[in-house]
């Protein structure tokens, strides 16, 4: 098994509470959310309904209201508030308590990707 | 890959198939729907209120856009599909628009039928079908006058009441012995003329209709019997035909309907036909509870559930005219083994009677008193042997099992499949168990869960009945509606709390309102911040992830993810300086679409997020500021030429345009505010559909407001007269004042005037001077902190840079490895 590799992003204070901003990463524009709590998250910046930038959303509780047709997104699962269906990628972040520096991994991610589709 | 569905018709039954179909198979189906109507889904029941004005459109939408796009449908507003080719698989329209398909539904409904008698064609006769009949319903009713009804049934009775509520005199004409004969017999139909008659419609049976008579439009109507009735529109509501026409030139099977089996498909495997334009077993329907049937065995079978069946239904009735209590059901004439049991009141005006054969209900009539309708109905549908309570029957079911029951214990005592609402065939046990399940609390919630109680409308009694048994006291149904779902309560409260208590923050407010979420939603935040901004000018600081993308970048987001950008054209002038400006910064930057906007000004779409600071600083260069084509808060102040260049022109309607805009911009509002200055009565600048309007005449000003034309299309009212410009600024700036503090968010000027009502608005503007002072001087002092242009500090990059640039570029440091 290989290691993980960790890519540090920027810092946590880098992205407003309850907001978002966006990573250019060579598998496309992922979104990197804090919540009011400083939890951090990334999903791919597409939403599943019409890919609307989710980045661009509000940012309530551990969700995202996508800016285009104001679809509910749970951060954590990726998956889509009911009654509505469907998912976005989600990838794995963290925050190092030292140097409040976010990192992402990306490994996993065309597994993940696929899944998705 | 989803297959295609293609659905002619946007009618009630299709519109139940899809929404069976959205939760049974999401996802298997890419639908684009054609409709003749150019508008969305509604419910065709409620026109009557809507006509008489107790309800207005808004509030009879079924789907709004809204739904449409999260479905992911194309809907074809305003096209009528003129051809099916079933060996292609394509449906075309009249304007060329071609779909192809792999499953069709084709529900394109009825056609009212017109008498063809002699000047059936004048201008001024109508039929009663959709939104269209209504308006010219409502335009003929403000010219006044008389209006003839042609047919004594449900849909003529309806039409009469609403003319009558709208002013006009009405006459019905009915060329049978008493009124609604198919579903009333004659003494109940005797107790409707009455009523009719007692609410100032005169009512004319046996009357047979030789000719319409009128040069160039209706001016009477003529009986066989030489009476000549002087009118001015005639509205034929005599019958109905299903629209078959489309189906029989593809060469699907047509008898009265497009015939369809118990699995709704036509005579081609392919094609579904659904609703009024079917015909089942022999049965052609023109009511919605046995078209929702279908639509839900259309939809099993779409959703490859083959073994869905409608076996054909039997219908109940009610009329929907206010004040008039009616319901019947099944069968009631009279025939070989049949009994009756017959109740008269006459002092209560109350009149029952039921068909009976081999001890089982056959029909029911019920006048005056309707609530038993549906027990009487259940047991006809079911066909349950009643020889054990016959002899208390007719008194309904509180007198089943002794002494008479209240109403609550009635209810509580049905069984759980008994129903409550016919049109969506929903029995209590549902109701009752979403309630349970769901935790609902509200009427709204209740209707949007179970459908109970969402078509006509006529149970929602019943249902609040059912809603206090099963919650008890936590039942209001005074409650107004919560704000969203993070809080109890409404808009107004909120509002309210928010200055009596003196909260200054978000936090503070979902603190002692005790908000059930830790940080709000996408619905509330942003109505907080308005109203924080709104009530503490100065005290509160904005709280920008509360605000939706668009105000929170200062530029409208498209549907590709880029920005539009608006700077402002005040009151529609402009330069060759800003012409050239304008250029120079679509060529720098390659935006790819200019558009005149319906707003006076130019649109820059296609931006890129990225560029949006440099191309805001090239436009502030040259001196123009954000349009604001995106807020909540004052967009356009519209104008035409005036005095300055037009031989009509009574004052500088320009010059007051830019004054106003000059003024305002930058303020915040509960939703949009637009606004024009016509320079004379000729209205070149579309004052009088406007937020707020100015028509200038001779002797001043006349200052027009709550006018909408979108959504709803609606004409302004008229607030007061001004003499001066500066009285018409004071007017214009203190009522935008008054409603910024008691606007709901997004309630537009014109919601807020129903709301609250006229006389209010101009006890505060236009009687009280020094109450409008006050408003204006609040007003101005708001503006000292927020006309400042949001490009401008943005371009500077001082604020909110973070919203432009990627926080990484991943994709640079891997070229770099
Ligand atoms: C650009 C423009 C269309 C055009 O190409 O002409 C336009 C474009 C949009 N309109 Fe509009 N409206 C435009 C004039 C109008 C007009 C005509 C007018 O203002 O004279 C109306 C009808 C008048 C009225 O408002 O009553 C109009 C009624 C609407 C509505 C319905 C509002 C309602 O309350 O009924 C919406 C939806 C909303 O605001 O929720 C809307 C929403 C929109 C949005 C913001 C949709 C959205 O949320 O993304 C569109 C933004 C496109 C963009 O990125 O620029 N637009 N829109 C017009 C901009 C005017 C301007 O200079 O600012
Ligand atoms: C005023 C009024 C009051 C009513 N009250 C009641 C009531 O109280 N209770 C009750 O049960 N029923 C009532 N009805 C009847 C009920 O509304 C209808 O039974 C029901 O709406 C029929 O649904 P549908 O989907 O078959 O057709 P519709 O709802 O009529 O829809 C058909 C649609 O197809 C469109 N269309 C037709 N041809 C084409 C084409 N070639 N291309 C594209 N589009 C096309 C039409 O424009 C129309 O919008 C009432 C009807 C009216 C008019
Ligand atoms: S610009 Fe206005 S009318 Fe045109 S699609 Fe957008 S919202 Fe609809
Ligand atoms: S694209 Fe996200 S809700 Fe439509």
């Amino acid at each position: 098994m290989t290691p993980e590799t960790w890519i540090a992003i920027g810092r946590i204070t880098d992205i407003p509470r309850r907001g978002a901003r966006c990573v250019v990463t060579p598998l496309g524009r992922l979104a990197v959310f804090r919540t009011a709590d400083d939890q951090v998250f990334a999903t791919e910046d597409r939403c599943p309904h019409k890919g609307g930038p989710l980045s661009q959303g509000i940012v309530h509780d551990g969700s995202v209201t996508c800016p285009l047709h104001n679809q509910v997104i749970d951060l954590s699962s990726g998956q889509v508030r009911g009654p509505d269906t469907g998912r976005v990628a989600t990838y794995p972040v963290r925050v190092d308590p030292a140097s409040e520096t976010i990192e992402l991994c990306l490994d996993a991610a065309p597994a993940l990707a696929e899944a998705a589709e | 890959m989803p297959q295609k569905l293609v659905v002619i018709g946007n009618g009630m039954a299709p519109g139940r198939a899809l929404e069976h179909l959205f939760e049974k198979a999401p996802g298997a189906y890419e639908v684009t729907i054609f409709n003749a109507e150019p508008r969305v889904n509604y419910n065709r029941l409620m026109l009557s209120p809507v006509l008489s004005g107790e309800k207005t459109f808004d509030e009879i939408i079924t789907h709004d856009d809204a739904w449409y796009a999260s479905h992911g449908v194309t809907l074809h507003k305003g096209k009528r599909v003129e051809s099916i080719d079933r060996a292609a698989k394509t449906v075309t329209a009249a304007d060329g628009t071609l779909a192809p398909y792999d499953k069709l539904i084709v529900a394109t409904g009825s056609t009212p039928f017109i008498v063809p008698v002699p000047g059936h064609d004048l201008p001024g006769v109508l039929a009663y079908r959709d939104l269209d009949d209504v308006e010219k319903m409502w335009e003929a009713a403000a010219r006044g006058g008389r209006a003839v009804v042609i047919g004594g049934g449900l849909l003529g009775l309806e039409a009469a009441a609403g003319l009558k509520a709208k002013g006009m005199d009405v006459t019905v004409l009915h060329i049978m012995p008493t009124l609604m004969e198919r579903q009333l017999d004659p003494a109940a139909g005797f107790l409707l003329e009455r009523s009719i008659a007692a609410r100032g419609i005169e009512v004319i049976c046996k009357a047979d209709t030789k000719a319409i008579l009128g040069e160039g439009k209706v001016e009477a109507v003529e009986l066989k019997d030489g009476t000549v009735i002087p009118c001015t529109i005639v509205v034929m509501a005599v019958g109905i035909r299903p629209s078959t026409a489309l189906a029989k030139a593809a060469g699907l099977e047509v008898n009265r309907g497009i015939l369809v089996g118990d699995d709704i498909r036509s005579s081609d495997p392919d094609i579904f036909a659904l609703g009024e334009c079917a015909e089942h077993r022999g049965m052609v329907y023109g009511l919605v509870a046995p078209l929702y049937e279908m639509a839900e065995t259309v939809a099993c079978h779409l959703a490859e559930d083959a073994s869905a069946a409608y076996k054909g239904s039997v219908t109940a009735t009610k009329l929907k005219v206010t004040g008039i209590d009616l319901y019947s059901a099944g069968d009631f004439a009279e025939g070989e083994g049949r009994e009756e049991i017959v109740l008269r009141d006459a002092s209560n005006g109350v009149y029952k009677r039921l068909v009976l054969k081999d001890n089982r209900i056959l029909g029911a009539v019920l006048y005056g008193e309707t609530a038993d309708g549906p027990w009487f109905f259940d047991l006809l549908k079911k066909q349950a042997d009643i020889s054990a309570m016959r002899d208390t029957l007719i008194f309904g079911q509180s007198y089943q099992g002794g002494a008479p029951l209240d109403p609550m214990a009635a209810v509580a005592a049905l069984p759980d499949d008994a129903e409550i609402c016919g049109c969506n065939g929903v029995c209590k046990g549902k109701i009752t168990g979403a309630i349970a399940a769901k935790g609902l609390t509200t009427l709204d919630d209740v209707r949007a869960h179970t459908k109970a109680s969402s078509s006509c409308g006529t149970c929602t009694g019943l249902v609040e009945q059912l809603m206090a048994v099963t919650l008890g006291s936590a039942y209001n149904p005074a409650a107004v509606k919560p704000m969203c779902g993070c809080t109890d309560l409404g808009h107004g409260d909120v509002r309210r709390l928010i200055v009596a208590k003196g909260l200054k923050s978000i936090p503070a407010v979902m603190q002692e309102l005790e908000w059930k979420t830790s940080c709000g939603c996408a619905k509330c935040r942003p109505a907080l911040n308005y109203y924080l901004l709104a009530d503490w000018p100065g005290d509160y600081v904005d709280d920008k992830q509360s605000r939706f993308i668009n105000e929170r970048v200062h530029a409208n987001i498209q549907k590709d993810g880029t920005y539009s950008v608006v700077p402002r054209m005040w009151g529609g002038m402009t330069s060759s300086a800003e012409l050239r400006a304008i250029a120079d910064v679509v060529d720098k930057f390659a935006i790819p679409a200019v558009k005149c906007t319906g707003g006076q000004r130019i649109d820059l779409l296609g931006v890129k997020k990225e560029d949006l600071p440099a191309v805001w600083g090239d436009l502030n260069a040259a001196g123009m500021v954000s349009g604001a084509a995106y807020a909540k808060g004052l967009r356009t102040v519209k104008t035409c030429v005036g005095t300055d260049w037009c031989r009509f022109g009574t004052q500088d309607s320009t010059g007051l345009g830019i004054r106003i805009e000059k003024f305002m911009w930058g303020s915040w509002t509960p939703a949009k505010v637009k606004m024009a200055v016509s320079g004379c009565p000729r209205n070149c600048a579309e004052a009088t559909c406007k937020d707020v309007g100015v028509i200038c005449v001779d002797s001043g000003y006349e200052i027009h407001f709550a006018g909408a034309a979108g959504l709803d299309i609606k004409g302004t009212e008229i607030l007061c007269h001004a003499r001066t410009e500066d009285e018409a600024l004071e007017i214009i700036v203190a009522l935008t004042q008054l409603y910024r503090e008691q606007g709901h968010y997004l309630e537009r000027m014109y919601k807020w005037l129903k709301r609250v009502g006229m006389e209010s608005i101009k006890a505060a503007i236009v009687e009280d001077t020094a109450k409008r002072a006050h408003y204006f001087e609040r007003f101005v002092h708001s503006q000292a902190f927020s006309q400042k242009d949001p490009w401008a500090e943005r371009a500077s990059g001082s604020v909110a840079a973070h919203e432009f640039r990627p926080m990484a570029d991943l994709t640079l440091r891997e070229a770099a490895e």
